[in-house]
């Protein structure tokens, strides 16, 4: 497994507040409502990390504020070492609904983030090939996001992400528009894709199984006030890639634990 | 299983021919078969009407196409057609660059929309035309006052659209470009005017209409050069045959432009109308 002790990203007593809806009476001072309450967590560099929870426990909020598109308003997010304000360009994300240009070509959406950072499009073109290879969409270089299936876009999408070779990668519920088949599919080819990678990739999820198949770690998110429930270790993680997982014997046990635990949040 | 095994399942059967007389009367009911029939229907009515009527209210196609030849050996009407369509050049890019920026500026500055806002309601309300007189009062009747009126008329449509097409890029849109680092005039020039291109492009679609319009109309009153100036001193002398010309000439040029910018917007726009289909 990739994954050594080096921490690449570390929550500290991260918290973020939303407005509330406009309240009547105007005697009270207007209240935030708590999104997320100090989450403390570590994140070591290379691995899988699943957020998990019921709608409305932060997840996506979390996976935002990390990637830097939403401002931490109590406590911080580092990455590797650097506290997080903007975007950082080596952490690049995977979106729900894809998030492809649609007047762009396969190659021009996967060439997208490098013509962001100014590299010649003789350079850019060879590298967002390569990745569209990596995702067994050589074919479909030049076709429109709209000729493409769901399932397709969003392999469009994973190459993107990869063009810059991040270090981290952000998901937020990428396969969850999908069809099961293509779910599966897509979740067996991202990880041999990670693999390879190296990356360290934190993606957000509402399915159990999602979360035990892909992750090292899930990290258990719980609804009002949205905050880190627990830090379950997958038990099946070392074997993911050989065979079925389903089919192990600690796969129901730790499936049955998570679900419980879903459960008791008070839903 | 259940399938026999002997047969190869079928991807295609061969579709069933058409007799003849169902393909004739495809032919015949064919769009542009009843397209030509009808115009030609009209053009012989005309001619048969025409003839019989005072030639100072009416000229049947005949005399029409005599005078057009007339008007063309003579130089008249190529030079009538370039009085008018140097201006419209001139008036229609600038109709383009002012809609397109005035629109950007009002669409991504609050500051910019509020202040603007008054002033364009008030001269959206105004019917152009009225100010016409006054534009020629203060930029003359030539080049510059026809430019003037041709842009106060059409540039609303594009201004409108532009705004439209602005405001209508999706947040998520934009989010793509913020999560790739990409600075505000990446995201400007890369996700928000490339998203807004098609209703920019339905917006000039619209402007060349009014700005034909607004050239004859500047033409109307200057009456000394041009095709609208053409149409004004024919019509003053009942010189009815050769007033048909200019107006022919006239809605020639607009098939052709509106064709020409319609072309265009499909090209620009592929995608979009690709995408609704899917959908």
């Amino acid at each position: 497994m990739p994954s050594s002790t080096e921490a690449m990203v570390v929550y500290e007593d991260v918290s973020k507040f939303f407005p509330m809806r406009a309240q009547s009476g105007r005697k009270h001072r207007p209240e935030l409502m708590v999104a997320l309450d100090r989450v403390n967590a570590t994140i070591r560099k290379g691995e899988f990390i699943t957020l998990l929870g019921p709608s409305g426990c932060g997840k996506t909020t979390l996976l935002r504020l990390s990637a830097g598109l939403l401002a931490v308003d109590e406590g911080r997010i580092t990455i590797a070492g650097t506290p997080v304000s903007q975007p950082r360009k080596d952490a690049c994300t995977v979106f729900q609904d894809f998030g492809l240009l649609p007047w762009r070509t396969v190659l021009a959406n996967v060439e997208f983030p490098l013509e962001i950072d100014g590299i010649f499009r003789a350079e850019r073109r060879e590298t967002a090939r390569h990745f569209i290879d990596l995702v067994g969409l050589t074919a479909f270089a030049e076709h429109y996001p709209h000729e493409l299936s769901g399932g397709m876009q969003q392999r469009v999408g994973i190459a993107r992400a990869l063009t810059r070779r991040p270090l981290l990668i952000f998901m937020d519920e990428p396969f969850g528009a999908l069809d099961a088949q293509t779910r599966e599919q897509l979740q067996e080819d991202f990880l041999r894709i990670w693999t390879q990678s190296g990356a360290t990739v934190i993606f957000v999820t509402h399915s159990i199984d999602e979360a035990l198949l892909l992750s090292d770690r899930v990290f258990v998110l719980a609804t009002g006030p949205g905050r880190m429930r627990a830090i379950v270790e997958s038990p099946l993680a070392r074997e993911r890639l050989d065979g079925d997982i389903r089919k192990h014997p600690e796969f129901a046990t730790c499936r049955a634990d998570l679900r419980q635990m879903l459960r008791s949040d008070g839903a | 299983m259940s399938s026999t095994g002997t047969t190869e399942p079928r991807k295609s059967v061969p579709a069933p021919k058409p007799n003849f007389a169902a393909r004739m009367r495809q032919v015949a009911f064919s769009p542009n078969v009843i397209r030509t029939i009808a115009v030609a229907t009209f053009f012989a009515i005309w001619e048969f009407y025409g003839r019989r009527m005072d030639p100072i209210f009416m000229a049947p196609p005949s005399a029409i196409f005599d005078a057009a030849l007339q008007l063309i050996q003579s130089g008249a009407l190529r030079k009538a057609l370039i009085e008018s369509l140097w201006p419209f050049a001139a008036g229609m890019t600038l109709t383009v660059i002012l809609g397109i920026a005035i629109g950007v500026a009002i669409a991504q500055w609050r500051l910019v929309e509020y202040i603007c806002d008054p002033f364009i309601n008030a001269l959206y309300a105004i019917p152009r035309i009225a100010l016409v007189p006054l534009i020629i009062l203060w930029v003359g009747l030539e080049f510059t006052g026809k430019v003037a009126i041709l842009v106060s008329v059409a540039v609303f449509p594009i201004i409108v659209n532009t705004y439209a097409g602005i405001r209508d890029v999706r947040g998520s849109m934009l989010e793509i470009g913020r999560a790739y680092g990409a600075t505000d005039a990446q995201i400007f020039f890369k996700i928000i005017l490339p998203a807004a291109i098609p209703f920019i492009m339905a917006g000039v679609r619209l402007s060349v209409g009014l700005a034909i319009i607004g050239i004859i109309v500047a033409e109307f009153f200057t009456a000394i050069s041009g095709l609208g100036g053409m149409i004004v001193e024919y019509a003053n002398v009942f010189a009815t045959a050769k007033l048909f010309v200019p107006i022919i000439v006239i809605a020639l040029v607009g098939v052709v432009l509106t064709e020409i910018v319609m072309w265009a917007e499909r090209r620009l726009s592929r995608w979009r109308t690709l995408e609704r289909e899917r959908l």
